[in-house]
């Protein structure tokens, strides 16, 4: 069709049938019909690619297409499908990986915080940073004739950890690892803070195991009763620890990095 | 045909009612022609723009455009039909629309420089 040369000549012809191209074909038909009868027929012929288009995209959109197709097609389809399907079954497994790391490290984090809370309140009742109640013992030493030095209050603290307390106070101090006991009889100072008799001494801890301490043969009631004193152990379901001393700030010290295994 | 003053109205008209009886008829095509009718369809479109590049040439004639219609969807299908039969059906009718693509795209080229001088 674009190779067909033709003259460029305008044909002067008005009819809407148009003209024929002169140099070829033979001139003497009629010129009316066979324009109209070419007309028709290129119309009829736009009219099946349209018609053909049509059911091509109706063909491929309804996916029937898969019917008709070769051997080898489907085989590539095929193929193709399953690669997807690889590359999707591979990103499912990637994404239910980290969302299982995303949970997991959820759970350990909140696991982790709490376990660091559970510490740092098993140091501050050690530390007596925060008050702390439980059962124990409320023992009140009195010395009316001034014979009790810190050494009895000493032992007594003593023998009260020996026996398992786990936190205490003396005469309204209260005892952490770094807690003095000086001073002579009726002159006694707990870190710093001079103290008077009677000394009210609260013990966390079994109660049972923490009076026997007290009363072991020569121990803190013997000294206080050869002291001239008298000493009251009272039992109780709940006392309260309630004296609070600041943290002890290592100056020195400091954490060592913990050796991987 | 050169002289057709209602040219352009015609194949427009019938590209429309094809499509159209397409649309509302919804044939189902046979399934030995379902390799055949993309490729007859390529062929036909090639032919199209063939000839609306003859015609701003100034060259358009009606019979070259039927029988070059005609025969490029035949040869098409039959090179399609040959490669099935010989088993290399789906490399050929690669070719085909590879040959038809750089043909309609040259052919839109020239239609553009028509149109847009450039």
């Amino acid at each position: 069709m674009t190779t067909r040369e033709t003259s460029t000549e305008k044909d002067p012809s008005p009819q809407a049938g148009g003209s024929e191209p002169p140099p070829e074909g033979p001139a003497a038909q009629p010129k009316r019909p066979r324009s109209w009868s070419v007309a028709l027929l290129i119309g009829v012929l736009c009219a099946l690619l349209g018609f053909a288009i049509a059911v091509q995209l109706r063909t491929v959109d309804s996916d029937q297409g898969l019917a008709g197709a070769r051997e080898e097609d489907l085989a590539r389809i095929l193929a193709d499908l399953q690669s997807r399907q690889d590359r999707l079954r591979s990103e499912i497994g990637e994404q239910q990986d980290l969302l299982e790391q995303l949970g997991s490290g959820g759970d350990s984090a909140a696991a982790a915080v709490e376990e660091a809370r559970r510490q740092a309140e098993a140091l501050a009742i050690l530390n007596g940073t925060i008050a702390a109640e439980g059962p124990g013992l409320t023992i009140t030493i009195r010395d009316p004739d001034s014979h009790v030095d810190a050494t009895v209050l000493l032992d007594a603290v003593q023998e009260l950890r020996g026996a398992g307390a786990e936190t205490m106070q003396v005469a309204g101090v209260r005892i952490g690892v770094s807690s003095a006991l000086v001073g002579d009889a009726g002159d006694i100072r707990i870190d710093g803070v001079e103290v008077e008799a009677p000394y009210v001494i609260v013990a966390i801890g079994d109660s049972q195991t923490l009076a026997t301490a007290m009363q072991i043969p020569g121990g803190v009631e013997d000294k206080v009763i050869q002291a001239g004193g008298s000493i009251d152990i009272v039992p109780a379901d709940r006392v309260f620890v309630d004296a609070l001393r600041s943290l002890d700030v290592p100056e020195y010290a400091e954490p060592a990095p913990v050796p991987d295994d | 045909m050169r002289g057709i003053r209602t040219g352009p109205l015609i194949p427009i008209l019938g590209l429309a009612v094809g499509i159209t009886a397409g649309v509302l008829l919804d044939p189902t095509v046979p399934t030995s022609l379902q390799p055949y009718l993309p490729i007859a369809v390529v062929a036909a479109l090639d032919a199209v723009f063939g000839g609306i590049r003859a015609r701003l040439d100034d060259i358009f004639d009606a019979k070259v455009f039927v029988v070059s219609f005609v025969s490029n969807v035949i040869v098409a299908g039959l090179i399609v039909f040959l490669g099935d039969q010989l088993g290399v059906g789906a490399q050929l009718s690669t070719a085909v629309i590879v040959v038809l693509g750089i043909r309609i795209f040259g052919n839109v080229a020239a239609i553009r420089r028509h149109l847009f001088r450039a």
